[in-house]
């Protein structure tokens, strides 16, 4: 069972859901997707035993076999190359903006004369230990990389798919977060019950929708705000799985980067009910697909 | 000697869009016959290296000088790599800057003068 634990609106809680959630488990690992922001590790404290780097590969040019035909701008979905006819050169100038490169390939593959290969541009590194019996892997991007997609895809290759495993999710609804989620068996979307928590959850719920991955709700703080979010839920037949009350002593903790398992009795075992209550949805939206 | 004003409509009389990746139109005259074209600019879609693409459509229509209100680095050095003069800053009709430029009174740019980005929403 792969769940994710994602997020339309930014602290939200998921890291708190996803390391409590791993904690209530056994025979568990734990994935930090949010490699521009990983901080699962601070609650978890692994001790890291291997360091892998992550490289994506960039296009690089033989200009003695290229005769600027300009078919590899044409195939790069990202604008990251740009073929100038005459320019400062006689057949032209082929231009690479490293940067914006996905590292898909498609101009390697495509050139006519074979004149581009690939060399590896670093762009982080992933990182695996173990922390009380928790598998655990996360990603670290480099500053100043803007391309996180490729990097997630290297942490999620560590997948151990005889174990249960939970996903952290960067925030937002982009990429990086469609990354993280896609084939996962379920998606946990933790949220707020205020305007900006609602209208980034009805974001996360479409794509998670695009994506194909079922999903359910838990309402963090939901002793403020409004009942917006549980209107939503129930007008769109979401379940809320879960409900945690603003607690002064869980913010007391996490700033200690201490996780709430073990704080009261009540989140304990509500958090012991959670993968059960996700395995019974997983096969319910089996069954209706 | 052909060269590139980016504009927010169509016609000689309109406004110069500030932006030149995600510029609305790319006036291209004919400095000399004063005939023109305006090319619909499919670029302001891109989410990222419109500047590349915009740079890279000037280079093929063998555009010899822009006129624009900012450039970014992308398109910076795309153009640059593409041997385009580039002059930033010009504000008014498509029509004025054609005229101030045939006076002489713009400076070249000799770096980006915005951010990467810059020219979206």
């Amino acid at each position: 069972m792969i769940i994710s634990v994602a997020s339309g609106k930014g602290g939200t809680g998921k890291t708190t859901i996803a390391v409590n959630l791993a904690l209530s488990l056994k025979n568990v690992q734990f994935i930090d997707c949010d490699v521009e922001e990983p901080n699962a590790h601070l609650f978890l404290k692994p001790r890291i035993f291997e360091r892998i780097p992550a490289y994506i590969p960039i296009p690089e040019v033989a200009e003695d076999k290229c005769d600027c035909c300009g078919t590899c701008q044409d195939v790069c979905a990202f604008n990251s190359i740009a073929v100038l006819p005459g320019g400062i050169q006689k057949d032209g100038t082929v231009l690479i903006f490293s940067h914006l490169c996905h590292g898909c390939g498609a101009c390697a593959y495509l050139c006519p004369r074979d004149a581009i290969h690939e060399i590896k541009k670093t762009i982080g590194i992933v990182e695996k230990g173990f922390s009380d019996g928790i598998q655990f892997v996360h990603g670290k991007l480099n500053i100043g990389e803007a391309m996180s997609p490729p990097l997630i895809r290297q942490v999620k290759q560590h997948i151990d798919p005889m174990k249960s495993v939970i996903i952290d999710a960067p925030p937002g609804t982009s990429c990086p977060v469609i990354e993280s989620v896609k084939g996962t068996d379920y998606c946990i979307l933790v949220t707020e019950p205020t305007p900006f928590g609602l209208n980034d959850l009805i974001l996360a719920v479409e794509m998670l929708k695009t994506v194909g991955v079922p999903f359910g709700i838990i309402l963090n703080r939901y002793d403020i705000g409004d009942d917006c979010v549980d209107l939503y839920a129930r007008e769109n037949g979401i379940p809320v799985l879960m409900k945690i009350p603003f607690d002064r002593g869980i913010a007391s903790l996490y700033s200690k980067g201490l996780p709430i398992i073990g704080y009261k009795s009540e989140y304990d075992s509500e958090f012991k009910k959670l993968p059960g209550k996700i395995n019974t949805l997983i096969k319910k939206a089996k069954f209706d697909t | 000697m052909k060269i590139c004003i980016t504009s927010e409509g169509a016609t000689l009389d309109s406004k110069i869009d500030p932006r030149f990746g995600r510029c609305r139109y790319f006036i291209i005259l004919d400095e000399d016959t004063m005939a023109f074209q305006a090319i619909d600019n499919s670029n302001i879609q891109a989410s990222g290296g419109a500047g590349i693409q915009s740079g890279q459509l000037m280079a093929s229509h063998q555009v010899k000088a822009v006129l624009t209100g900012n450039v970014g680095p992308n398109a910076f050095q795309t153009l640059q790599s593409a041997g385009i003069e580039i002059f930033t800053g010009v504000t008014g009709t498509v029509r004025g800057a054609l005229e101030k430029f045939k006076e002489g009174a713009f400076k070249k740019t000799q770096a980006p003068t915005v951010d990467s980005k810059q020219g979206m929403a």
